[in-house]
């Protein structure tokens, strides 16, 4: 026998690969979205299928064309950038727009900085911060939740504004917002908005993806159970904006959302779960980890209170992308051994 | 809740075949390659030539200097040639060659199987007597034995922790001595407590070998309380020296220091036997048990060889080399070396040979690094492995060393768990061979 096998240890690999770890990810992100077929009807299917498809496409073109390389674009990460892209934009939206964001999200967010792994910025926030600032009309006319809107076939509109009336509003969050700054009281406004079991469920107007808690934290905690991800960045962010919003709803209750309501509403839940553990774009150890789910934390509420946008988790997510290098360098894991007088 | 070091470590297929299999006495090859240097440390030089006539048990290679290792010969016959032969390592080492004649042995050595408990020996006597045996850690490290004994001036050890964890998959040489020669073991533990004057002893096995934490249990009442079993966590790499320190008493090995920095020398349960051996049968290391495993060999089994022994003779014994064979390892998969050669001679420090399928041996496609923090939490020793494999592409050694690279302890957790397949350990080795260079250059300046 003279062709044995030489490496060097170790001898043995766990059965993780890129692959899997992406295929739970849309595993995880499932549930979610049957919720929102069987709410938004073929609207969220319309748009999905685009988002998934054009990212994949796009990201298939420019590794071959632009960067001359074989493409591999069954790993998995272009279709949960497409996934996450629509889960963050209304389930109306017209098809060349989700196009453009796929571009966006995956031609400037991902390949420009190198691809797979290389990116600073979650891509899919890229792409959808694009479209908020480039089509604000069409990516705020949120349709509301209607059950079983799946057999209504005629639903999907071409032009947004034709149903505006009757067919699509304003987010909880936004409701509450604008109800704050007319001076009204925070318990009448909860009044035209749907109950936090609602809200806690999905039935509620808002981003395709966005809707319901109970079934992102199913999702999240299938991750954590695959140890896709660790519990750290969710909980930490989710625990940030409690005790933030908590803090002023104890201060003022009539000027203040409850701190229940600023969990359920606004994305914080797909954006705690879903887009702040993208691995590229956060830190690398357990402490940096906490730290970067406080800073969204903290900013969410920042812009959400006192912010000229509603809602704050894309910008919040974004803005704390752009820390994670520094967060890698000052929060190191600790070393074995570390000498403890320092 | 079992005891176990405080971060990291992963958990692979435990595949410990042989475990209930008895060890048996492999036979004497026709003809042995005892390796010159079978430790960690200095060369030393042989003190044969050819056609000398030599016993079993005759020193044929003398240690030069205090971390360097005597070797004897394992056989009776004629020194044929010195000459170089591949070994584990996969380079040509020097090596004494001998043709066997007879298994005749020096008649110092006691042969009978009697169990002697009396310690007779000063502890001074037996640090000097392991190096006069060639006792060396059989753990795998082969680190001169009686240069762990010698407590340096300043530094006070005030426990001895026995290695008997056998983390590793597959292997079970460790796990059958525990069962098989547990009053041995026992004894040997009390002469290394008599050489290094402590009063406290652990043997640290991993809790899937109940059958040894009991029959260990069983034996220590017998001669002492100073001596405590410590079932462990199944976790790798608990055996780990420093790992299994923390995890047993508690303390922390200091970043760059050795475990009597923490007041704790470690040796291994194949050492230990040796000792015993050594100390009270007069036998030098000659003998060892390795562990004859795979998925695809006939007979996984344990066999007490002769050093010198080629490799091939063992896998002979487990029923020959399997038609789907793509690697033979020297050790344990996550730490032991891939052979080039089956002609190697098995030495002091090989614990196993292991036989991998070929589909289970070739490495999976290089993947970008998706920073999914994977090998940063399974780090035993709290290192970042992607930013070390990082900084070693681009060869930035001041910055490797800043990064603490010489504190890994090459157990593999993180090329394992990498989903991206990403050699992290192949390039932290690099990196470290290189910043030692430097540490080197910079002191002698």
């Amino acid at each position: 026998m003279d062709n044995l096998i030489i490496s060097q240890s170790p001898h043995l690999h766990a059965k993780d690969s890129v692959k899997k770890l992406m295929y739970a990810v849309i595993i995880a992100l499932l549930p979610s979205l049957v919720l929102s077929i069987y709410f938004y009807g073929i609207g969220a299917i319309v748009v999905t299928a685009f988002a998934v498809i054009s990212a994949v496409a796009f990201e298939w073109l420019i590794v071959k064309y632009l960067l001359k390389k074989e493409p591999s674009i069954w790993d998995g990460s272009a279709i949960i950038t497409g996934l996450l892209l629509a889960f963050n934009v209304p389930s109306n939206l017209p098809i060349w727009i989700i196009i453009i964001g796929a571009l966006v999200a995956i031609g400037i967010g991902k390949m420009s900085f190198g691809g797979l792994g290389q990116n600073p910025f979650n891509p899919a926030l890229v792409g959808r911060v694009f479209l908020l600032i480039s089509f604000p009309v069409q990516m705020t006319s949120w349709p509301l939740p209607i059950k079983s809107r799946l057999i209504n076939w005629h639903f999907f509109p071409s032009d947004p504004k034709a149903l505006i009336d009757g067919y699509t509003g304003a987010t909880s969050l936004g409701i509450m917002k604008e109800g704050l700054k007319n001076q009204e009281v925070a318990s009448s406004i909860m009044e035209k908005i749907p109950s936090h079991m609602q809200m806690f469920y999905g039935e509620m107007g808002g981003s395709l993806g966005e809707i319901s808690a109970l079934l992102l934290i199913l999702g999240g905690l299938y991750m954590i159970y695959r140890k896709v991800i660790s519990w750290h960045i969710p909980v930490s962010t989710i625990v940030t904006v409690l005790l933030f919003s908590g803090v002023l709803w104890l201060i003022n209750p009539q000027t203040n959302a409850d701190p229940l309501f600023h969990l359920l509403t606004g994305g914080l839940m797909l954006g705690a779960i879903f887009m702040a553990t993208d691995y590229a774009t956060s830190p690398m150890s357990n402490k940096g980890k906490l730290i970067f789910g406080a800073g969204i934390g903290i900013l969410t509420m920042l812009i959400r209170v006192w912010g000229a946008y509603p809602e704050g988790v894309s910008f919040a997510i974004l803005i704390m992308n752009a820390f994670v290098p520094l967060i890698n360098k000052g929060f190191k894991p600790k070393l074995f051994g570390a000498k403890k007088s320092k | 809740m079992l005891k176990t070091f405080p971060k990291g470590g992963v958990h692979p297929p435990e595949n410990k075949l042989s475990a209930d299999k008895p060890t048996k006495i492999l036979g004497i090859p026709e003809e042995v390659a005892i390796p010159l240097q079978q430790h960690l440390g200095a060369p030393n030089k042989v003190i044969v030539d050819k056609k000398n006539k030599v016993k079993v048990g005759q020193k044929i290679v003398e240690a030069s200097g205090f971390v360097s290792a005597n070797v004897h010969s394992s056989v009776s016959g004629t020194v044929t040639k010195i000459d170089e032969i591949i070994d584990a390592s996969g380079y040509k080492k020097p090596a004494v060659f001998i043709k066997v004649e007879g298994d005749e042995w020096e008649e110092s050595i006691d042969r009978s199987k009697d169990i002697i408990k009396d310690i007779k020996l000063s502890g001074e006597e037996i640090i000097k007597k392991a190096a006069e045996m060639g006792i060396v850690g059989l753990g795998g490290a082969t680190f001169p034995t009686h240069v762990k004994l010698s407590v340096p001036k300043g530094s006070k050890c005030e426990f001895l922790i026995i290695n008997g964890v056998e983390c590793e998959p597959y292997l079970t040489s460790d796990h059958r001595l525990m069962l098989e020669n547990a009053d041995e073991l026992i004894i040997g533990t009390q002469i290394l407590m008599k050489a290094l004057n402590v009063n406290k002893a652990f043997i640290g096995v991993e809790n899937n070998k109940q059958d040894a934490i009991e029959h260990l249990n069983n034996i220590v009442k017998k001669y002492t309380n100073d001596i405590e079993i410590v079932p462990l966590k199944v976790q790798y790499p608990q055996g780990g020296e420093k790992q299994l320190i923390k995890a047993v008493t508690g303390r922390e090995v200091p970043s760059g220091g050795l475990p009597i920095h923490a007041g704790v020398v470690v040796q291994n349960v194949g050492t230990t036997f040796a000792v015993y051996e050594a100390i009270q049968k007069n036998k030098p290391l000659i003998e060892r048990i390795a562990t004859i495993t795979g998925k695809s060999v006939k007979e996984p089994g344990n066999y007490w060889f002769r050093i010198g022994t080629p490799v091939n003779m063992i896998i002979e014994a487990a029923g020959g080399l399997p038609e789907d064979t793509g690697k033979v390892i020297s050790g344990g998969p996550m730490m032991g070396k891939a052979l080039n050669s089956l002609d190697a001679p098995m030495t002091k420090g090989t614990s196993g040979i292991l036989i991998m399928q070929i589909q289970e041996s070739k490495r999976g496609n290089i993947m970008p690094c998706i920073r999914c923090t994977k090998c940063v939490n399974v780090c035993p020793q709290g290192l970042e492995p992607y930013l070390l494999m990082n900084i070693a592409e681009k060869q930035i050694w001041e910055m490797a060393e800043k990064e603490h690279n010489m504190d890994c302890i090459e157990c593999g957790s993180c090329s394992f768990i990498c989903p991206s397949d990403r050699p992290l350990l192949d390039y932290i080795r690099f990196g470290k061979q290189k910043v030692a260079a430097m540490i080197r250059a910079r002191s002698s300046k």
